[in-house]
């Protein structure tokens, strides 16, 4: 493996910003006091975590009293549906969709396992959401929605101001999972109107083990962690304070580089995107392009596996991620893939490329460099290669 | 990442045997695009009716090329006899291992070569029957190939089943059937079990080793916690001689240890017929 590392798999993880890591250490050493203490020592610290909720409510055009901060992206989704599913109790219908994020699905499944009515709704060839099924399903009864913002496998976005009236005007409870959009996409809860909205740190190069949950003002919410009064009560557990100032410094900083996602870093994708759809033949890109992340390219190699050409790249460096089955840990393809009937032939060969503001045109350089002889070297030895 | 060995690693770097044997005597092709693994094996035969050529095309997994690459190369020079005596466990061991998950990659391989070698005898292009019960719909598996892969790899759980040749890892609806091939197999080892009990006939060197082995391994460990002993002196055909040692040594209760212990615990595992003295009371 050569020494250089190009890191295309942003939507697993991010790198630590060093801003965002500066602005931690102090709460490892000197600023350690508890933020409810009745001291000026613990109040020094309460006044970083409100800090910091400032902050990332700032990036969702919230206001600091809507968000409760949380350990991570599903802890927000499972809050979400737990607290919403047992405060209206059985009779509530839970609609969502067959690409959500396991945190969602299972959590949703759960509740269908306890005798809630669910409805996963179906998705097109290209990811985008069946918005006529929601409209049918969101009517006769109380409802919880939960919707992602964007997939986080394809870069889909799905229409949210459209879904959010939809659900309102129905008046059911819209959940969001906003984990891949944070950061990437301009997210405002003042325009869209979600109830609760999950987020994650490390997907915005804050550290791993810090979330946080919008609460709209006025939403019942079944609290899910009981304990002390922290969080209004809303969730129990003495802060993580190191980490949730993490994610304020990160939420501030994404809000700074939102418009170079947009611009930079989608013109950075589109270059990977439209070199390697020239040089690899029979590759394609999955997911609706129109409405897609800036940083996330789906792409197919067909009659070549996944897991392989993944490990061909790792030996060069490169880190990406696939939903091929073999990569999956199971022995199906991804269920994204699945859902938007992603043909068998291109489903196993299916490569995602998530960017980031730290990578360069020399990074794409080398992935364009090295992954046609990849997809050749494979498709010699794959007995499906017309030849 | 999948804790892949080096060899596996290796085989799926550089893999041996890439292509197609111009004019095989045997083509076997096995899985399917859907499946996400298939494999191509085709080979030659010389003169002697032993491989001379043999290569792969796979379409899989990092684990799926290695084990395709590894099986060539442990048939190359075999005859089509010994070729087929190689297991899955086989394909797994050369290449030092495979993650669990991943065995089916080794059965795989067998599966292609056992239609390989068919191909040459008859012509046909598969060894499944139409006849042939389809457990799992998703991966296309029948009863037969479960069952074998449940008695070649001694499976226990359908999790494993499924591990080993993918039965059951698609819609799961097939699960309660792989239960039952399961339930079939153990009641079938468990009717095994006296036969493979019953008395060998050991030649008298091996019959002094096993005593041996058995008075080391089970004896003695078992007097030592009481901090007595045993020394074995003679054997003399079915006629062991020992002598006690130790706490064992004058001990009030020695005969029983002979008799109850000794004596019943080389009947139960060398032969019914065998008698313990003490050295020097007989």
């Amino acid at each position: 493996m050569s020494g250089r590392l190009v890191y295309l798999d942003n939507n697993a993880t991010t790198c630590v910003a060093p801003e965002v890591r500066d602005a931690m250490l102090p709460f490892f050493t000197e600023l350690w006091g508890n933020p409810s203490s009745m001291h000026a020592f613990g109040g020094r610290v309460a006044r970083h975590v409100e800090e910091a909720r400032a902050l990332v409510a700032a990036l969702l055009g919230a206001d600091p009293s809507e968000i409760v901060f949380t350990s991570c992206g599903t802890e927000s989704d499972n809050a979400a549906i737990y607290g919403t599913a047992e405060m209206f109790g059985p009779q509530a219908k839970i609609v969502t969709s067959r690409v959500e994020h396991p945190a969602v699905l299972g959590s949703c499944r759960h509740f269908q396992e306890h005798g809630h009515a669910v409805v996963e709704l179906a998705v097109d060839g290209q990811g985008q959401l069946d918005l006529a099924g929601l409209r049918a399903a969101v009517h006769g009864g109380p409802c919880l929605v939960s919707l992602m913002w964007a997939n986080n496998e394809t870069g889909v976005v799905f229409p949210m101001e459209e879904i959010g009236r939809i659900v309102k005007s129905a008046g059911g409870v819209l959940h969001t999972d906003a984990v891949q959009a944070v950061g990437k996409l301009p997210v405002d809860v003042r325009r869209v109107p979600v109830d609760l909205l999950a987020l994650s740190g490390h997907k915005l190069h804050a550290p791993k083990g810090i979330g946080a949950l919008f609460i709209r003002r006025g939403t019942r919410l079944k609290t899910y962690m009981i304990g002390g009064h922290q969080e209004h009560g809303r969730r129990g557990g003495t802060e993580n304070v190191p980490y949730i100032v993490g994610l304020g410094a990160a939420a501030g900083l994404a809000a700074k580089h939102l418009a170079e996602e947009q611009t930079r870093v989608a013109r950075l994708r589109d270059r990977l995107e439209a070199g390697l759809l020239a040089t690899c033949p029979d590759s394609r890109v999955n997911g609706d392009t129109r409405h897609r992340l800036p940083n996330t390219t789906n792409m197919s190699f067909e009659f070549i596996e996944g897991e392989a050409i993944l490990y061909h790249l790792s030996d060069q460096g490169i880190c990406a991620s696939s939903g091929s089955a073999c990569s999956s840990g199971s022995l199906e393809p991804s269920h994204v893939i699945r859902a938007m009937g992603v043909p068998f032939t291109a489903a196993h060969g299916s490569i995602r490329f998530s960017l980031s503001r730290y990578n360069t045109d020399a990074d794409v350089d080398h992935v364009l460099a090295v992954m046609p002889g990849i997809v050749a070297r494979l498709r010699a030895m794959s007995p499906f290669v017309p030849r | 990442m999948w804790d892949y060995t080096d060899k596996v690693l290796d085989h799926f770097r550089n893999p041996r045997n890439v292509g197609r044997v111009e004019n095989a005597d045997g083509t076997g092709t096995v899985g399917s695009l859907a499946c996400g693994d298939a494999l191509t094996l085709t080979f030659k035969l010389d003169k002697q009716g032993r491989i001379a050529d043999v290569k792969f095309q796979t379409f899989g997994c990092a684990s799926a090329i290695a084990s395709s690459s590894a099986l060539t190369e442990m048939v190359k020079g075999k005859t089509l006899a010994e070729a087929e005596k190689i297991t899955n466990r086989d394909i797994a061991a050369f290449l030092g291992g495979l993650p669990e998950q991943k065995m089916h990659c080794s059965v795989m391989g067998r599966e292609a070569l056992e239609v390989a070698i068919h191909n040459y005898r008859t012509g046909e292009t598969t060894v499944k029957h139409l006849e042939e019960k389809i457990v799992c719909t998703c991966f296309g598996v029948s009863e037969n190939e479960i069952l074998r892969v449940i008695r070649e790899n001694g499976l226990t759980a359908a999790d494993e089943v499924t591990n080993y040749c993918k039965a059951g890892g698609g819609c799961g609806g097939c699960r309660p059937q792989i239960e039952d091939l399961l339930a079939r197999v153990k009641a079938e080892r468990e009717a095994l079990r006296p036969a493979a009990a019953a008395p060998r006939r050991l030649t008298n060197l091996q019959r002094m080793k096993l005593i041996e082995e058995i008075v080391a391994r089970d004896i003695r460990p078992a007097l030592q916690r009481d901090r007595g002993d045993v020394e074995l002196v003679d054997v003399d055909g079915n006629r062991v001689t020992i002598a006690f040692r130790g706490m064992c040594a004058g001990c009030q209760v020695s005969e029983f240890t002979r008799r109850d212990f000794i004596e019943a615990k080389l009947r139960e595992s060398v032969a019914p017929d065998i008698t313990v003295v003490e050295e020097g009371k007989a």
